[in-house]
């Protein structure tokens, strides 16, 4: 929640020279997997380049990722952004976490490991534009939360009017979409675009066209701002794959994907012969990473494959892969995954579709294993 | 609580400037309870470029507990100043130290002139200090009931856990005042170095730093200025309780990071685990009492405390009197880091001390003991 500045007559702090100085916004995902924190650290110095912004260090106890005998993490500055509330020269600074040596990765630190993928891949040039949909709550109290704009511990006319919609019945939350969009663009972040989705005060943004690493990265940065437009609206986001039991859509987020070879002619036969067998072959493998409780949203209706059974279809949206119409047309383009649940990482996400199409699977049981790891408790 | 100027039709009067040649200097000082501030404003007709322009004043230390009616007049001695961040320039604000009529004696809660001492004597091992000072948002329902911001009247929100650092509505509580905050001290030219949101809901940390000396202590009370005055406009009281709430509810501190030429230097670290920390072991008991009063109740050994009775110390470790970086032990020197001080500390104090015990062989930590003492006794 943040207060109102009522009473200062016009008088904006948030416009106060700061002289000199940069503000840098250390971002990290924390012990959860799912949420990031953030701290801010005073540069005296102009920040040029990542290479100015140093190493730091957080209490990992008060975030789930160590105990307070060992309680230092470390914060290791990775992609650099503007920040979009503090404005020039103020930067959003995303980071990887490690334990006190500096070299094993911290709980739910995944990028290291989908970079070195990423990098070993990168002859295959991957592409990527994740499509995250979520629910906008408003709480009441500090502990009842329900969608925005539902009748309270009630529900509104049913799903069909609400996708794309416009209007005072219809529409709800369009203030922190729009606001959001606006925040990411500023920041230089790759978001591509916003629309309202199936279920009411649901939406989406889509982050892409990305490459390799960037994906995670520019998505989790996206996160980081829709969840700090949320305190500033005073709505909660949620990206539970199946918030609402019933009628009602889950939450996902469709990743789609391709390749120097997808791209080129002839892509469309390779995606079919070749991608979605080794999809196949390695269904439960990569379920396994697609975001917790996935198998509450992927029941086989409201536009979803069922979770135990991998198919696929041409511009069919009840199924695990939908090949767009588009690349069957052209005979080359991309494939949706739309498997990902809206709570997944992205960095184990767009590491596993490129480890099982180009590498075959070498890196799967790692993520795996990784995975499980994180999920352990301390 | 500020009235707004509704029926005034768009007059401003923050920005009635033109014409203003006066500079407006609000005087600050430290009370007679030790932890909070009062000001005041004295119109100056000539431009103040050195703090030699600035004069001294009085008061009325009879309201302010520190001084009876007879013998009212407390007088003010400007230390340091800076620029006002609410009226912006020319306007600033200024730290002052209190005497007693003599203008010699400090008054009640005046611990500055000693710190000056000893950080006087000490120059020449540039001790540095960084102070993490916590606090609590609160609310107020009526003039009498208190209940930190964003939680449920009366009641408590959820566990600990997702509140540090943390982002979000159902998580992150009064961000904008700690951002004001932030701002206010940049462009009043304060050290602060950062800001953070706590382990418990609606509690915040800023840092002030790195600070040499005496300044640790003005800069510190500078800030603390700054974000009460601030806690007016935003509606919200600020809390340096070190544990306002009982129960599995973390309590304020003050960590104090602490280096000299000796820890930065060659063979600093082990400087730091043979000679200082020991130094500090043996003090702890007496140390403990310039820590902030109510401090038992915090230092519990739960919540990334340790125990009050206890000293200890560890790399990295969060549950010690002493924390050791690890970028100390990885480079050899460095810093260290106490974590016994409580919010409502005197950082005149605390830094004095700190230096006293590490670099003067303990010889004020008596006399500062017994000024305390002699600050909290009732007025005659």
């Amino acid at each position: 929640m943040t207060e109102t500045i009522e009473n200062l007559r016009d008088f904006n702090y948030f416009k106060l020279n700061t002289n000199t100085h940069v503000l840098v916004e250390y971002i990290w995902i924390d012990g959860t997997g799912e949420r990031l924190r953030s701290k801010t650290k005073v540069y005296d110095t102009p920040i040029k380049s990542l290479d100015d912004v140093e190493w730091w260090t957080f209490d990992g106890s008060s975030t789930d990722q160590a105990i307070t005998k060992f309680s230092e993490i470390f914060l290791k500055p990775v992609c650099m952004v503007r920040d979009p509330f503090r404005g020039d020269p103020h930067k959003f600074v995303l980071c990887e976490t490690y334990k006190p040596d500096r070299k094993t990765p911290a709980r739910f630190n995944f990028r290291w490991i989908a970079e070195k993928i990423m990098q070993e891949a990168s002859e295959s040039d991957p592409w990527f534009g994740i499509e995250q949909e979520y629910f906008m709550l408003k709480r009441t109290g500090t502990t009842h939360l329900w969608p925005l704009g539902w009748p309270v511990g009630g529900f509104p006319y049913p799903q069909g009017r609400y996708y794309c919609s416009i209007g005072e019945r219809n529409n709800f939350g369009r203030a922190l979409s729009e606001a959001h969009q606006r925040a990411c663009l500023c920041a230089g972040l790759k978001l591509s675009g916003i629309n309202s989705e199936v279920a009411p005060s649901q939406w989406e943004f889509q982050i892409g066209i990305a490459r390799g690493i960037e994906a995670g990265d520019h998505l989790w940065l996206a996160r980081y701002i829709l969840e700090r437009l949320g305190e500033e609206f005073g709505i909660d986001i949620n990206y539970d794959p199946k918030p609402i039991q019933g009628d009602w859509n889950g939450t996902g987020a469709h990743c789609n994907f391709s390749t120097t070879t997808t791209r080129e002619q002839g892509g469309y036969e390779y995606i079919k012969e070749f991608m979605l067998p080794l999809l196949e072959k390695n269904h439960q493998k990569m379920m396994l990473l697609y975001g917790l409780n996935n198998e509450a949203r992927l029941t086989g209706k409201h536009e979803t494959g069922e979770y135990n059974q991998f198919s696929w279809g041409d511009g069919s949206r009840g199924c695990s892969i939908r090949v767009p119409i588009i690349t069957k047309e052209l005979g080359k383009g991309y494939l949706e995954d739309r498997r990902p649940a809206a709570n997944m990482d992205p960095y184990l996400v767009c590491s596993a579709l490129v480890d099982a199409t180009c590498m075959n699977g070498k890196y799967l049981m790692t993520l795996i294993e990784q995975f499980a790891e994180s999920l352990k408790q301390l | 609580m500020t009235e707004t100027v509704e029926h005034l039709r768009d007059f401003n009067y923050y920005k009635l400037n033109q014409n203003v040649t006066q500079v407006l200097a609000e005087y600050i000082w430290i009370d007679g309870t030790g932890e909070r501030m009062r000001s005041k404003t004295k119109v100056y007709l000539t431009p103040i470029t050195q703090l030699s322009d600035l004069e001294w004043w009085t008061y009325d230390g009879s309201s302010t507990e520190q001084a009876n009616t007879k013998w009212s007049e407390i007088y003010l001695k400007p230390v340091v100043y800076v620029r006002d961040p609410f009226r912006g320039d020319p306007h600033i604000l200024v730290l002052c130290e209190t005497y007693l009529p003599d203008k010699k004696t400090p008054a009640r809660y005046n611990f500055r002139w000693i710190a000056n001492e000893i950080m006087e004597k000490a120059k020449d091992f540039k001790p540095w200090f960084g102070i993490e000072q916590e606090y609590f948002l609160l609310k107020r329902t009526g003039t009498t009931h208190i209940w930190p911001l964003g939680w449920p009247t009366g009641g408590f929100p959820y566990p600990q856990g997702r509140y540090y650092c943390s982002i979000g509505e159902r998580n992150n509580f009064g961000r904008a005042l700690a951002e004001a905050h932030l701002r206010a001290c940049l462009n009043a030219g304060i050290k602060i170095a950062g800001i953070n949101a706590e382990v418990a809901p609606s509690q915040w940390e800023f840092q002030i730093g790195i600070a040499e000396g005496i300044e640790i202590g003005d800069h510190l009370w500078l800030a603390r200025y700054i974000l009460e005055r601030l806690g007016e406009e935003f509606g919200i009281d600020i809390n340096y309780d070190p544990k306002p709430i009982l129960g599995d509810w973390n309590g304020s501190g003050a960590h104090t990071n602490y280096s000299d030429v000796k820890t930065r230097g060659e063979g600093g670290y082990k400087y730091i685990v043979d000679e200082l920390i020991p130094l500090l072991s043996n003090t702890h008991k007496e140390v403990l009492k310039l820590y902030g009063a109510n401090n038992e109740k915090r230092l519990t050994g739960h919540h990334e405390t340790s125990s009050y009775d206890q000293f200890s110390w560890g790399d990295g470790s969060r549950g010690g009197s002493i924390r050791v970086p690890v970028v100390t032990k990885e480079l050899g020197a460095g810093y260290l880091e106490d974590r016994r001080p409580a919010a409502n500390i005197d950082p005149y104090l605390v830094s004095a001390v700190i230096v006293d015990v590490a670099l003067l062989n303990s010889t004020y930590v008596n006399q500062l003991k017994q000024l305390l003492v002699q600050s909290a006794k009732p007025l005659a």
